[in-house]
Formats: structure tokens, sequence, C-alpha cells
């Protein structure tokens, strides 16, 4: 991925070729990973927190905190694939809502099919993606501003809509819907391991984080977004489809925040209208705190995957050490301001070295 | 530089664990465990659907609290900011600890129906509080703590109507609560008049304000304002100040400002639901079924509310109010 940033191997490698510089080399390639700082960081939360409590390493443990993890992680490698090509997306959190809503409406209130209900809000979700896309390429207006719009116009549509149809703020009874039982299996089951049940959820996880990686590394598109990111101009010149490449990142969040939202509505089996809300901070703070540069260009999906995991550690390993829960947001604070601070001192580390 | 990068990785991890002993190490009132006047020595998590900081969830967790104190039980509470998801790898987490009882609020049944029926299969007793009273049998709950929200909206609609009140606003600041619609569709029954729903944001007081302000001053035949939490009704009684409006108000749920107001005459009443014994009864009810076998309620509620705080009583609830038990 960095490659693209660096097309130049290290200038001084020709003339002193001996063992030493070759070393220093590798530990600056190393270190010019954008994953390496959360990842050191994750290592030393996972220590903190085995010390201070058996139950955290325990599997029954793990499997407690890879959940938030991974339904954070899956909207993060969207949403810092997004942040590396130059974009914010502030309705992230609240599509997952109406992507459960949208979902749960068309089933339990309209009879219609629950896979023809996945697939409309799949389109859906996808279809607000392509709007964000669309409008931040043609306006040219930051996307922080058109997605903020978005954001409070979905979250009003979710409650209102959702009051409109069904009278009531949330909407149950999936489980009841014909056909969920053939659903499940995909979003809900769990697997067993030695006796400790994880959920599915992990494995879209690990899908997405897979197909996320390959693609920013190995494809044409992921060349793409680097450079829109780091220079919408400039790529624009030299002939990448700069627009379409916006627009596709922004239906990439739309159509992880599908997944995430079914993932919850079929383990809830009811979704709430205010599902998601305040979560697109906490997307991004992975994406952050997994070494994406806030002005695009720079970062890595594994990094974003690290910085879920460092998040839902976090999130569980306050419970797991006993702390009371008073503390848990300024924890979450402390923990982001560490990882991004180490993030910084590793950057600039390995600008220093390079020169 | 490979030594000041480990340096930044020490102290971060010097200052992780410093607040972490700080968090242990200053014991609030749940790890006086022992320190009351009894010595069960169980260990009991409260979940709840609550935000950190709320002045609703506050009492109910100072009751837990002060149980496990009298009672000589290690409580630990946990909220989960009306986040469902949250809420149910919380009691997940409660649940792979072993703990001896739990307690949840349980405004998302549906969410949390997987977890509390992990935790009663685990023999670990679980009571459901606050919210949830229809399905809390259903899920294996050994009690429910709570007050019933449309017998609590009725008796409003009822006093408010007794006091002249045709057409009102029932103020939601929660919007994905049900209990707050169950509240709002009550009233809208004991009152016999119209009611509308208005939505705020329990989190922006100053913003709630404007909206009722604005309801207000663009309907003048609303005579009545009914809010569901005592910041928002705090907030509604500036409102109608500014409004010019004649409109009687009454909330549920209290804190100081409320009280006051009762007692100062601006305000009708306020339901209480008393969400003190919430925090406080379950705790006894665990103790007692884990040391003695007792169940309290034979499956049904136990209600806690709805009391009604007026002119009369304001001055004495003020005062425990302002220690944050009412």
């Amino acid at each position: 991925m960095t490659t693209t940033l660096n097309p130049t191997p290290p200038p001084s490698a020709p003339p002193a070729a001996d063992e030493r510089v070759a070393r220093v080399g590798l530990l600056r390639r190393l270190v010019l990973r954008p994953e390496i700082g959360s990842l050191i960081g994750a290592v030393i939360l996972f220590v903190l927190f085995a010390v201070s409590s058996t139950q955290f390493y325990s599997l029954a443990g793990i499997s407690n905190w890879l959940d938030p993890a991974s339904l954070f992680g899956i909207m993060a490698v969207a949403v810092a694939m997004l942040m590396i090509g130059g974009h914010f997306d502030l309705s992230a959190g609240v599509l997952t809502g109406t992507a459960g809503l949208a979902t749960a409406v068309m089933t339990t209130q309209w009879g219609l099919n629950i896979w023809v209900a996945l697939l409309v809000s799949l389109v859906l979700c996808l279809g607000i993606g392509f709007v964000n896309g669309y409008l931040v390429t043609r306006t040219g207006l930051p996307s922080f501003i058109i997605t903020l719009a978005t954001f409070l116009m979905l979250q009003g549509l979710n409650l209102a809509v959702t009051k409109l149809i069904t009278g009531t703020v949330s909407v149950g009874g999936m489980s009841q819907v014909p056909y969920f039982d053939t659903v499940r299996p995909l979003f809900a089951s769990r697997i067993s391991l030695f006796g400790v049940d994880f959920k599915i959820q992990i494995l879209w996880w690990v899908l997405v984080v897979a197909i996320g990686a390959w693609v920013l590394a190995k494809t044409r598109f992921g060349n793409w977004t680097f450079a829109v990111g780091g220079d919408p101009v400039a790529s624009r010149n030299i002939g990448v489809p700069a627009a379409r490449t916006t627009i596709t990142l922004f239906m990439g969040v739309g159509a992880c925040a599908w997944l995430v939202g079914s993932l919850k509505l079929m383990e809830q089996t009811s979704v709430q209208t205010s599902q998601g809300f305040g979560e697109e901070l906490i997307y991004i703070v992975a994406a952050v705190i997994g070494g994406c540069l806030l002005t695009g260009g720079y970062g890595s999906v594994i990094g974003a995957a690290i910085g879920a995991l460092i998040f839902g550690m976090t999130s569980q390993g306050i419970v797991y050490a006993g702390l009371d829960s008073d503390w848990f947001k300024f924890f979450l604070g402390a923990m982001l301001l560490l990882a991004v601070l180490a993030n910084q001192y590793v950057r600039r580390y390995a600008e220093r070295s390079g020169r | 530089m490979k030594l000041r990068t480990g340096a930044v990785v020490a102290a971060s991890a010097v200052l992780l664990l410093a607040a972490g002993c700080s968090g242990t190490g200053q014991p609030p009132s749940a790890q006086d465990a022992g320190g009351g006047s009894g010595t069960y020595g169980y260990n009991f998590t409260v979940v709840t659907h609550g935000a950190a900081g709320d002045t609703f969830w506050d009492v109910v967790k100072k009751g837990a609290e002060q149980a496990g104190t009298d009672e000589g039980v290690t409580v630990t509470y946990r909220d989960s900011n009306g986040d469902p998801a949250r809420q149910a790898q919380l009691i997940d987490a409660a649940v792979n600890e072993n703990v001896d009882g739990l307690v949840v609020s349980m405004a998302n049944p549906d969410a949390l129906r997987a977890s509390i029926e992990a935790a009663t299969a685990k023999g670990i007793p679980v009571i459901t509080i606050n919210s949830g009273q229809d399905r809390s049998t259903e899920f294996g709950a050994l009690a429910h703590v709570g007050q019933d929200e449309g017998i609590a909206g009725r008796g409003a609609g009822a006093q408010m109507a007794a006091a002249g009140v045709t057409k009102a606003l029932c103020v939601i600041q929660e919007a994905g609560n049900i209990g707050l619609e169950q509240r709002c569709q009550g009233f809208a029954e004991g009152l016999g008049g119209s009611v509308e729903n208005l939505q705020v944001e329990n989190s922006n007081p100053t913003g709630a304000q404007a909206t009722i302000r604005a309801k207000l001053q663009s309907d003048p035949s609303i005579n009545g304002v009914l809010t569901l939490g005592p910041v928002i009704g705090a907030a509604a009684i500036t409102a109608v100040g500014e409004s010019g409006s004649s409109a009687q108000l009454a909330t549920f749920d209290l804190n100081g400002d409320v009280t006051q107001a009762i007692a100062d005459g601006k305000m009708l009443f306020a339901v209480d639901q008393q969400q003190y014994t919430q925090g406080y009864l379950p705790i006894v009810m665990l103790t007692l079924y884990k040391a003695n076998l007792n169940t309290i309620g034979g499956g049904q509620p136990v209600l806690t509310g709805p009391g009604y705080v007026t002119q009369e009583n304001a001055a004495q609830v003020q005062e425990l109010a302002t220690a944050g038990t009412r």
C-alpha cells in the first residue's frame, strides 16, 4: 500500500550497501506501515487488561470483546477506505439503523419476503451511498457537510417513517417472519469453539477486512483510492476516474452499513429508531487509530481492523477490570489520544530515518 | 530513536496502569463490600440502558450501591447509553464472570433475550427493572421491579384533566424508548382530550426548551405540557414562562429543580416511580434469593410507582432529591 506513496526505494541504497544500512531499511519499512502503531497499542492493551482480569483472555472473554470489535470493524473497513480516498461519512452510523429498519418494516409490516427485503434494503443503502458520493463529487462541497446533512435527514427519516408505519419507535417480531430461519444462520448463528460460542459476525468481519485489504493493495481501484485521496486534481490529470472512485467508496460504506444493520437486526430480532446514532465517530476513531490520515491518501484496512479491535477490547476490558462505568468515556478518550500520539511518533521516526 | 518510541509506549502503559489503579484503588461505595451491616459477600451486576451521568439513572445507581453496602454484597453498575447491542455485550461479560446475580433494565427486550436466557440457563438469577415488565417472566427472570408505564401515564392524564387541561403536549426526550411511548399513550387515555407528542433530545435541554416554547407560541390552545423526564421538565418550566403561555405543567420523575417548581406552584405534580427503589430492591431480592431462596411478587411485577409529588409533600421530597436519592 505504502509503496504507491513512495515509488522510489530508499536512495541511499546503492553506494553503501553494508549490513547496517540493510537493517535500518528493514526496520524503516516495518515502521512505515500505517498499522504498526495501532498494533503496538493493541498488544499493550491486551496485556494490561489480561493482567487485571483472567476472564479477559479466557475464550469466553475473547468472544465477548470480539463482538463489539467485529461490528465496528466491518464499518471501520469501509470508512477507512473512504478516508484514504479523502472523504468522511458522518451518516455511516445512522445508515446501519436505516438498513435494519428498512428490512424490519418491509418484512414485519408489509409481509415482503425476507430475502427480497434484504436485497431492497441493500439497494437502498447503496443508493444512499451513491447520493452521498454523487453530491460530494458534483458540488465539490466538503464531504463533512454533505454527509452531515444525510446524517440528519436519515436520523429524522428513521424516526418519522418508522413511527408513521408502525406507530412505535422500534420494530420487533423479526423471529416470526417467514423464512427467518433461512436467514438467521447467515447473520446470527454461533460457532462453537471449545465449548464457547463465537458469533458469525466475526467471520463477516474477517471477510470484509480481507476484501478491503486486497482491493486496496492489489487492484487498480486501490491505487486510484490512494491517488484520489492524496491529490484529487493531479490524479484526475493523469486519468484516474476520480468521481467514479469517490462514489464507489461511498457505496462501499453503504454496503457495509447494510451488512452491520442486517447482522444487528437478525441477532436482536428487533431494531430501534435510534440505532447507530453516534457510532460514526467510533468508525472514524478506529480508522484513525489504525493509522489513516484525516487528510486522506494514507492508511490501511488492516490498521482500521486493529483500531476496531482496540475499541472492542477497551469497551469490554473496562468491564472485566471492574472499573466504575463512570470512567468509561474518559478511558476511551485517553486510549484514542495515546494511540494517535504513538502513531504520530512512529510516523515522525519513520520520516526522520528516511532522510 | 527506538528508545524514544519505547519511552512513549512505556509512558502510555504507566499512564494506563495508573488510571486503572485509581479506578480500583479508590473504591466507590460498591466496593465497600462487607463494610455495611450485612456480610453476604455476593457479587451482583446491574446493567441498565441508561446513559452515564443521566440524573434518573444516577439515582438507580445510588440505590443499588447503597443496597450493596447495606447487605454486604458487591454491586457493579454498568450503563449502555441506550444501545441494546452494547447492553447485551455487558450482560454477556457478567455471565462470563459468573456473577451471583444480575439486574437488567429491559427497554429493548428482544435484543437482550439471548443474553438473559444465557444467564438463567447458567443458573444466574436475573431481576428485570424499570422497563420490560411484559417480557420479564417469559425470559426466565425471577421478578420485575418497576412502574407500569401505562398505569402511570393514565394517572398523570387523569390528574391533568382534573386540573382543567384539554389539549396537551407529551414531550418525549429519548427516541427509541418504548416505555416513553407507552406513557404518552396512557396519558392520552387518561386525559381524554387531545395529546400531541413532541420529540426532543434529553442531552440538549436548551434545544428542548426552544422547541417547547415554539410549540406553545404557535398553538395558544395548548393548555398542558407533560414532560417524561426531569431535565426536560425543568426546561419546560422556563419555556412556558418565556412563551407567555398559561399551560399547566407536569412531569415524570424528579430532580431538585422539579421539586422546587412544584413547591413554588409552577408545576402541578411529578409522577415519581421512585427509581432509587428500582436500584435498591433488586439487590435485596437477589440477596434474599441467594441466601434463603425467597421470591417476591410471585411472578407479578413489584411496582415502585407511580407515586405523586405535589405541593403538599414537595418540600420533604426536595431535600431527598437534592441528596440524589429521589
